[in-house]
């Protein structure tokens, strides 16, 4: 078996008290994709912004490249190195990028600060990221306002491979997106994969572009993992009933939403 | 014919920063009395602002031409008290239901005014009627319920306080504008099960917004497609998902993952969703569509009735041909 690339052990966070991730455990290898999947409270989110640093985790182990990040990095150097394994990309492209700096910039800036690149070089590397993203030299020197909601993800999926991580977090990347969009940026991704040999870990509610998108699914509910295993697996055969619940929910042919009578209604 | 809702013609135009901006373009559609259609459709694609035009909720400046009709009455003649009547008996289901109830007032408050101000029930009666109703929609312990606060409630029982509020106006026409969105699957799929219900029971006619086709087709008797400010397809919701007829429709529905089963890579539109006011010569969609011809650049294509609906494309009966050989 290979060496995990990521590694979570016994992962946990209360929030004054409110516990949001209780004993989530996982490992992502190298060029793999795991998606997290849960609704709204799962706690789904709150791991992946303790893997990246953006939480503390109150108890339990991140390892990620071999290195431990269950606690805040004690150097710019340290911070730096982390940024060169795990970089995210978060839900809104609106709100993710600076309204000032156009694509092209945004990326550079990354290279500066992750690379040794002289400047010919970096630009060299700007423009292999915008192919590698479908965006094309016009797009990647205006502004954000003058991009569409698609376009600015791939600007953020740009500038976040632009730092060479091992791993990449798409904190529910496509769920703001348009079908049509949407479509584009998942085949965006799938390319991206195979070319560099980065890993995945996907934060989704969305069990279609799960399916389309990761190997293998840790499913969540109230912070804690209640099933994991293949993709194909888990959708086809849940096991767990409230996996179960999660897949029949999704409209499809023939589906028809159905009252539960027994549903007990809480805050 | 004239049903419950009849849209003629109707074209919208927003007063722009330097010119006027059209956000639909020559819409027509009707519903009959007890029957769900679905309205899909990208941003842009004028969804929501149908349902802005029928209550006649647009934005300062706005142009309207073509004319709507509520069983009959234009809705263009109606002014002050007439207007607000007729709004109270179509009543909106909004996406956030917490952008749409005031947030410093009991739900009791809420959803009593209408009733008391309205119909001068007492107190006490509009409260029994509004619990029954909360009881109806799956609120539990619905007395108790009165005496919350919007902020002491999920978004999933909000919204259920949203579509008991809407019941309570005893409407005959119900327009949701993506009334789940906002929610997760399993509430999504409680809450549109409690709205198909209810609707069914009482025989309302529903004009449904939403981007998901398959949800559309899943609750609607018949879905429209809308793009850049026009209706491209209107047929009976199982054929239209089965065999898609307008191009348009026939690539929104395989860009959307399937969650039965993976494919290596989807099948995409290529460039981005126009608004009416970007929308080419022609047919709005030739910008992106694969089966493209001179034809489609030069005249707009009207909509047509084929099999259980009507579409707007030249090339529909020559594409199905080719895709049935």
């Amino acid at each position: 078996m290979t060496e995990a690339i990521l590694e979570v052990e016994g992962l946990h966070k209360t929030f004054k008290g409110a516990v949001a991730v209780a004993d989530v455990s996982f490992s992502l290898r190298p060029g793999a994709a795991l998606a997290v999947v849960g609704e709204s409270g799962s706690g789904k989110t709150t791991v992946a912004r303790m893997i990246v640093g953006l939480e503390r985790p109150t108890a339990g182990r991140i390892t990620a490249c071999g290195h431990d990040r269950s606690h805040p990095p004690r150097s710019v150097r340290e911070r730096r190195r982390r940024g060169g394994e795990i970089q995210i990309v978060f839900q809104d492209p609106y709100s993710s990028l600076d309204p000032r700096q156009s694509p092209a910039t945004a990326v550079d800036e990354i290279l500066r600060l992750h690379t040794r690149l002289d400047a010919a070089g970096r630009r060299r590397r700007v423009a292999e990221l915008a192919d590698l993203v479908g965006l094309d030299e016009r797009q990647m020197n205006v502004l954000p306002s003058e991009l569409s909601g698609g376009q600015r993800q791939r600007v953020a999926i740009a500038r976040a491979l632009a730092a060479e991580p091992q791993i990449l977090i798409l904190d529910e990347s496509v769920a703001a997106l348009d079908v049509s969009i949407q479509a584009q940026v998942l085949n965006v991704l799938a390319g991206v994969r195979e070319r560099t040999g980065v890993a995945y870990l996907f934060i989704s509610h969305d069990l279609a572009v799960v399916r389309q998108v990761a190997d293998e699914i840790v499913v969540m509910r109230g912070g804690s993992i209640v099933e994991r295993g293949p993709t194909a697996q888990v959708l086809d055969n849940p096991r767990h009933p409230y996996t179960r619940l999660l897949r029949t929910s999704v409209p499809g042919p023939g589906w028809r939403p159905a009252r539960r009578a027994t549903r007990k209604e809480t805050q | 014919m004239s049903g419950i809702l009849d849209i003629d013609h109707l074209t919208v135009t927003l007063a722009g920063e330097d010119r006027p901006k059209p956000v639909l373009s020559d819409v027509s559609m009707s519903i009959a009395e007890g029957e769900a259609v679905g309205l899909v459709g990208e941003s842009g694609s004028g969804k929501s602002m149908t349902v802005r035009s029928i209550i006649r909720l647009l934005p300062p400046g706005a142009r309207m031409e073509g004319n709507i009709r509520v069983r009959g009455v234009d809705l263009g003649t109606l002014r002050g008290a007439a207007l607000r009547k007729m709004r109270a008996e179509m009543p909106v289901i909004f996406q956030d239901p917490r952008a749409h109830i005031n947030p410093v007032r009991s739900v009791g408050d809420f959803l009593t005014e209408a009733l008391r101000i309205h119909r001068r029930m007492s107190r006490a009666a509009a409260e029994d009627r509004a619990a029954d109703v909360l009881d109806e929609v799956g609120v539990s312990e619905a007395r108790r319920r009165l005496r919350q606060y919007p902020h002491e409630l999920s978004g999933g029982l909000l919204q259920r306080v949203m579509i008991a509020s809407a019941l309570l106006a005893e409407p005959r026409l119900l327009l949701a504008d993506e009334p789940t969105t906002a929610l997760d699957v399993t509430t999504q799929a409680e809450v549109m099960a409690v709205m198909d219900e209810l609707r069914r029971e009482r025989g309302l006619a529903m004009l449904f917004i939403t981007h998901d086709l398959e949800l559309a087709a899943a609750i609607c008797d018949r879905t429209a497609v809308m793009y850049a400010g026009r209706v491209m397809e209107v047929r009976a919701s199982a054929s239209l998902l089965e065999r898609p007829l307008h191009p348009y429709t026939a690539a929104l529905a395989t860009a959307r993952p399937s969650i039965e089963r993976k494919v290596d890579r989807l099948t995409t539109i290529p460039g981005r969703p126009l608004s009416a006011f970007e929308a080419p010569d022609g047919c709005a969609f030739n910008t992106r569509c694969a089966h493209v011809r001179e034809s489609c650049r030069e005249q707009r294509p009207e909509l047509r009735t084929l099999l259980d609906g009507q579409v707007a494309c030249v090339r529909v009966e020559e594409l199905q041909a080719v895709s049935h050989d």
